[in-house]
């Protein structure tokens, strides 16, 4: 008994998450980032007039049994330069707010919520707070498992727009549906000797927006449809989604073709849009293959016509590139092109054995990848809402130009009990005219296509039983944009509590003859759940892609300090 | 709250157990480098953890649809011998009040967090296995 009453004063439950319990309880996290801006003319960093930026939220959530209820507050006082994605965050307020009630065979959520239909295309809210993309739903939701095997979802809500002191939703309006069945669980008994498992799902996602326009007839309901299908059977694994929108012209959809001059740029296509999605995996012990296969045309779906490329997304249209971590990988990084592209990506993972030649003691893993993303080739065909030229959105069209192209390749090994490495080497073809990523010190776009290669030589050595020191020696070649960087982390950690690194990032021989160091110090104390971090130092301007679209994040100085916990 | 396995079948996560054992839940990704450093170290030591304390981890991967195709083969590939489901749009995370990958949370018997820590530094896995033991003994 004095045992059970010792846990309960550790107060820390996971309760309605993991098990159900009846006592009211309370849990959150939050996080605070503060940022003071120097001048640096060399590398045009930017400064607030208010020198210093501090945002930071808090996210308190409460469950008694089956009730829950939650908030979040934000504080923008200002946001970082760059900060967020879209439209502004300022002030403080609450951003967030929400109850749901649950029980086994039924959920229902009022207030903000976030949700995902299938693989996304049609329907995604999601957040990245690191990034500031937040596209909650506000209205309700319910979702229902009447039988086993079956989920249903239905939603109605408008979509978070911008944060003024508080959450503020944009005007279009978002409905949606979604079922999902498991064959082999609703239909146990005559499912039972197969070894395969089949899950079958299907949405439609419709959005309404007034029509404001008094010389165009914009279509002020536009749906979107979508069915999938996911097919299991040991190590085989298949996947698919297929999505069409009816007619939606946008803002963004205007780029697809030129537009005359003496039409309004904003007006967009009147044309419906697709895009198909498939994805196989075979997998055993040891061994991973995986092929992806996805086109897209005229596919941005966003619940407000003329916003920003950033703002009000319902669905979700992933890049096909792998994402790398890598200080120098994050030079070229892909965004997809809702307008229209033919994208293709294999993986392969392979874990040579221990004790085998290649495998040595400890065994040694390799990872290949490869992506292609190619230009679509629509063809021609009048807009008749417009009496001008258009095109018919056809999947895997091939066009003639390689939007991007990437092959890399890791190799991981433990050589020893105190020293590990990893040898990774990436080639880049990157067409900087059509994804815009790539900036030189002035914000003036690259021309043209980037070829680049990437080396890095990662190894870890554990001095001591909880002293380590990693490090990462990165060179990227490239004859176009900034020329070649080389890069060194040096990051001594002691566990559990603290780490302590120096980063330099080197520009040497770009066009202009110029030189450029990017050093930065950091340190930080970890305490269990809490996380403390202090850095020093030159940013580089980075890039943040999303739905098409990159933002470049202006090249700063200064000290920035961060504070994460959750309880 | 409902995650679902590598084999497309729904979970709910207050099932999961380890029949009274301890249990790790650790949130992790497959673009996040400490994640799969920490994931592929504890691997190497897994079946002596077991062996001596019964534990269980779960590895619940936050990959979104960009991603979400690399799980399997990965974890296969990297020959886990883990529970490993996805949390494919963050509810669970968001659930857990976890900030930023890797977190990892350890929880009794009783299905009770008793321990947790964010991020990943080599040595951190010995911590962690000091705290299990701790409950074992108990």
């Amino acid at each position: 008994m004095k045992k059970y009453l010792c846990l309960i004063a550790l107060g820390l439950f996971l309760s309605s998450v993991l098990s159900a319990q009846e006592e009211a309880q309370v849990r959150g996290n939050f996080s605070i980032d503060g940022q003071y801006y120097q001048e640096d003319s060399a590398i045009s960093a930017v400064v607030p007039d208010q020198q210093m930026a501090l945002q930071g939220f808090g996210n308190i959530i409460y469950t008694k049994g089956k009730f829950e209820a939650g908030l979040r507050f934000e504080t923008y006082v200002p946001a970082f330069v760059g900060y967020p994605a879209g439209a502004p965050w300022d002030g403080t307020g609450i951003g967030y707010r929400y109850a749901k009630y649950s029980e086994d065979k039924i959920e229902i959520t009022v207030g903000n919520f976030y949700e995902q239909f299938g693989s996304g295309l049609s329907l995604r809210t999601w957040e990245d707070r690191g990034l500031g993309v937040d596209y909650a739903l506000d209205g309700i939701r319910v979702v229902s498992r009447p039988y086993k095997g079956i989920t249903l979802k239905g939603l109605y809500g408008k979509q978070r727009f911008n944060f003024d002191n508080g959450l503020q939703n944009g005007e279009g309006i978002v409905r949606g549906l979604d079922a999902e069945i498991s064959l082999n669980q609703l239909f146990d008994s005559a499912f039972k000797d197969m070894s395969g498992q089949i899950i079958l799902g299907g949405s439609f996602v419709s959005k309404y927006e007034r029509d404001r326009s008094s010389q165009y007839d914009f279509p002020e309901n536009v749906g979107n449809g979508a069915v999938r299908l996911k097919y299991i059977n040991k190590g085989f694994q298949f996947s698919g989604e297929y999505a069409r929108t009816s007619e939606n012209p946008s803002a963004l959809n205007s780029q697809i073709v030129d537009i005359p001059d003496s039409l309004d740029p904003l007006v967009g296509l009147f044309q419906y849009g697709q895009a198909l999605n498939l994805n196989a995996t075979y997998s055993q012990r040891g061994m991973g293959i995986s092929f992806t296969a996805s086109s897209l045309s005229n596919m941005a779906f966003q619940s407000q016509r003329n916003s920003g490329p950033f703002d009000s997304w319902i669905n979700y249209l992933p890049p096909t590139s792998v994402l790398q971590t890598y200080l120098l990988a994050q030079f070229y990084p892909y965004a997809t092109q809702p307008n229209g592209e033919t994208a293709f990506r294999g993986d392969f993972f392979y874990k040579f054995p221990r004790n085998s030649v290649l495998g040595g003691k400890y065994g040694t893993k390799i990872i290949l990848s490869y992506t292609h993303v190619q230009a679509p080739d629509f063809p021609t065909v009048d807009d008749f809402d417009l009496n001008r030229q258009g095109i018919e959105p056809k999947l895997f069209t091939w066009g003639d130009q390689t939007y991007y192209a990437d092959f890399n390749v890791r190799i991981s090994k433990k050589l020893s009990k105190k020293f590990k490495g990893s040898l990774f080497y990436m080639n880049t073809l990157y067409d900087n005219d059509v994804i815009l990523g790539a900036y030189d010190y002035d914000d003036i776009p690259a021309q043209g296509t980037i070829y680049s290669n990437l080396f890095v030589v990662e190894g870890s050595w554990k001095i001591k039983r909880k002293t380590n020191l990693r490090f990462e020696a990165q060179l990227m070649t490239t004859d176009q944009h900034l020329q070649d960087w080389v890069a060194v982390v040096l990051e001594l950690t002691h566990s559990p509590h603290w780490f302590f690194s120096v980063v330099n990032q080197y520009n040497y021989g770009n066009a202009d003859g110029e030189t450029l160091n990017f050093p930065v110090v950091s340190s930080g104390y970890i305490h269990g759940n809490s996380r403390f971090s202090v850095s020093y130092g030159r940013q580089r301007a980075g890039v943040f892609c999303v739905g098409g679209v990159c933002r470049v994040v202006p090249a700063s100085n200064g000290l920035t300090i961060s504070l994460t916990s959750s309880f | 709250m409902v995650v679902s396995d590598l084999y497309g079948k729904e979970f709910n996560t207050s099932d999961f157990s380890n029949d009274g054992r301890p249990m790790v839940i650790n949130f992790w990704a497959t673009w996040c480098s400490p994640c799969k450093r920490e994931l592929n170290t504890i691997a190497d030591l897994y079946p002596d953890w077991q062996d001596e304390t019964g534990v269980k981890l779960v590895a619940i991967s936050i990959d979104d649809a960009r991603s979400q195709s690399r799980v399997l083969p990965y974890v296969n590939g990297s020959a886990w011998d883990y529970e490993v489901y996805l949390d494919q749009n963050q509810d669970f995370k968001r659930a857990m009040g976890v900030n930023n990958v890797p977190h990892t949370f350890l929880v009794d018997g009783s299905g009770k967090i008793v321990w947790q820590h964010n991020n990943y530094a080599p040595g951190d896995e010995e911590e962690l296995y000091e705290q299990i033991l701790g409950l074992v003994s108990e």
